[in-house]
């Protein structure tokens, strides 16, 4: 594949001839059918299901085809309250789906455990055991700031190389597509968190 | 009208021989004092609440769990003293030590006669794992769940409970949550907005701040 002037190819529109490449036309597919799993944890899914509702109706984005099943899903939106209790099974599902596979993180509960941080119970954000593709504050987010993570998801695999040095996760042998079940412990999950997924910022104070 | 604690106390004192009552007074506006029962003879107890005539309280609607520390309660006292061969009456301050429990709490209504609700509490010995009491569950049928989940987080086993597991966390884990003195796991790794305890907490995560070399204090002579 091979880059082509953005100007040359916009004359040759003008004239009537289309040209593109391979990964545009790939990608294009792609990102305009978006099968989200279908399941909720919390008060945000109330929202997510209002997203795909007629009044908002996130098909006109392409992602409608809510899944039961994680196998014939690319997209894992984690709406709401991840307790620990349930953390292990989120993982399962996301290891049950096939590549290429997006997550998105809706809500405070699911980015940090939102205002249940401090309960014994709830996982501190989702990120501890998989990796997040967009995140969307709020508590809970209005469906219009889902579509925007949607329409966010869809620029991100608009960007995905097919080839060469950094090309997507999905066609790389050496990035992992399944992560490491969490246990249940007698007085945490463990591991606590998956060092190779979770970077939390190292904040400086005194 | 329903009968008042007091009542209820005497009238069980007669249905049930042996039977032990506290009355557990409560001064708030509510006024919702509460019969404070034995262990030994809470199912009679209980049977007696649901079964009578007069009372029927055949609707548990709620069962609450409470964590009671180890606490010193200092108390004025009269007492009698002598004074340079005479005898006086001193005040005296006295310190009493109460050990800790855990408490069972239930609500009884009727749905028969519309009233309630009477509160009765169970008392265990201490505070240790799985310190037992009496279910009641096989008298109201309702309890069973919320024993349950008083099991889950506090710690209490009720003996005779059908079912007793763990209900919201896992079967694997090993603490009772509510309970006062449980401390939760340290994953205070990343907090962008901690303050009180949570900061306390956090603060053993933060990274030291790099040493200074003192060149932030030179300012540009004039
Ligand atoms: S972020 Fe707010 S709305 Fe969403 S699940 Fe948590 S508490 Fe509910």
């Amino acid at each position: 594949m091979s880059d082509i002037d953005e100007e040359l190819r916009s004359e040759l529109q003008r004239q009537g001839i289309w040209v593109t490449s391979m990964q545009e036309l790939y990608n294009w597919g792609r990102k305009n059918s978006i099968w989200p799993l279908q399941f909720g944890l919390a008060c945000c899914a109330i929202e997510m299901i209002a997203t795909a509702a007629s009044r908002y109706d996130i098909a006109r984005f392409g992602g409608e085809i809510f899944r039961p099943s994680p196998r014939q899903a690319d997209l894992m939106i984690v709406a709401g309250t991840v307790t620990k209790k349930m953390a292990p099974q989120i993982v399962r599902l996301y290891n049950q789906m096939p590549d290429p596979k997006y997550v998105i993180s809706m809500g405070a509960c699911a980015i940090s455990g939102g205002p249940f941080k401090q309960g014994y119970n709830v996982l501190k954000g989702i990120d501890r055991y998989i990796p997040v593709d967009v995140y969307i504050p709020g508590c809970p987010p209005r469906p219009e700031a889902l579509l925007h993570a949607f329409m966010e998801l869809q620029r991100k695999i608009d960007e995905q190389k097919l080839t060469g040095a950094g090309k997507a996760a999905h066609l790389d042998r050496t990035h992992p597509s399944e992560f490491p079940v969490p246990a249940f412990g007698a007085h945490d999950l463990e591991p606590a968190a998956n060092a190779d997924v979770f970077r939390p910022m190292k904040i400086e104070r005194t | 009208m329903m009968d008042s604690p007091e009542q209820i106390k005497t009238r069980i004192e007669s249905a049930v021989p042996g039977a032990k009552i506290d009355i557990v007074l409560n001064g708030s506006p509510s006024q919702q004092s509460s019969l404070l029962i034995d262990k030994e003879h809470a199912r009679q107890i209980a049977q007696f609440l649901r079964d009578d005539a007069a009372l029927r309280l055949d609707f548990c609607s709620n069962v609450t769990g409470m964590d009671w520390l180890d606490r010193v309660v200092t108390k004025k006292v009269i007492v009698k003293k002598i004074v340079e061969g005479e005898e006086k009456e001193a005040e005296e301050t006295q310190q009493e030590k109460i050990p800790g429990y855990l408490e069972a709490v239930y609500h009884l209504y009727s749905i028969e006669h519309k009233h309630g609700p009477i509160i009765i509490r169970m008392r265990t010995n201490d505070r240790s794992a799985e310190a037992p009491l009496p279910s009641l569950t096989p008298i109201w049928r309702s309890a069973e769940f919320q024993e349950r989940e008083i099991f889950d987080l506090y710690g209490i086993r009720f003996d005779g409970h059908p079912d007793l597991r763990r209900i919201l966390m896992w079967d694997e884990f090993k603490d009772y949550p509510m309970r006062k003195d449980y401390r939760d796991p340290d994953d205070y790794e990343y907090e962008p907005t901690p303050h009180d305890d949570v900061l306390e907490r956090a603060k053993q995560h933060y990274a030291p701040r790099p040493q200074l070399d003192g060149a932030e204090n030179i300012t540009a002579q004039p």
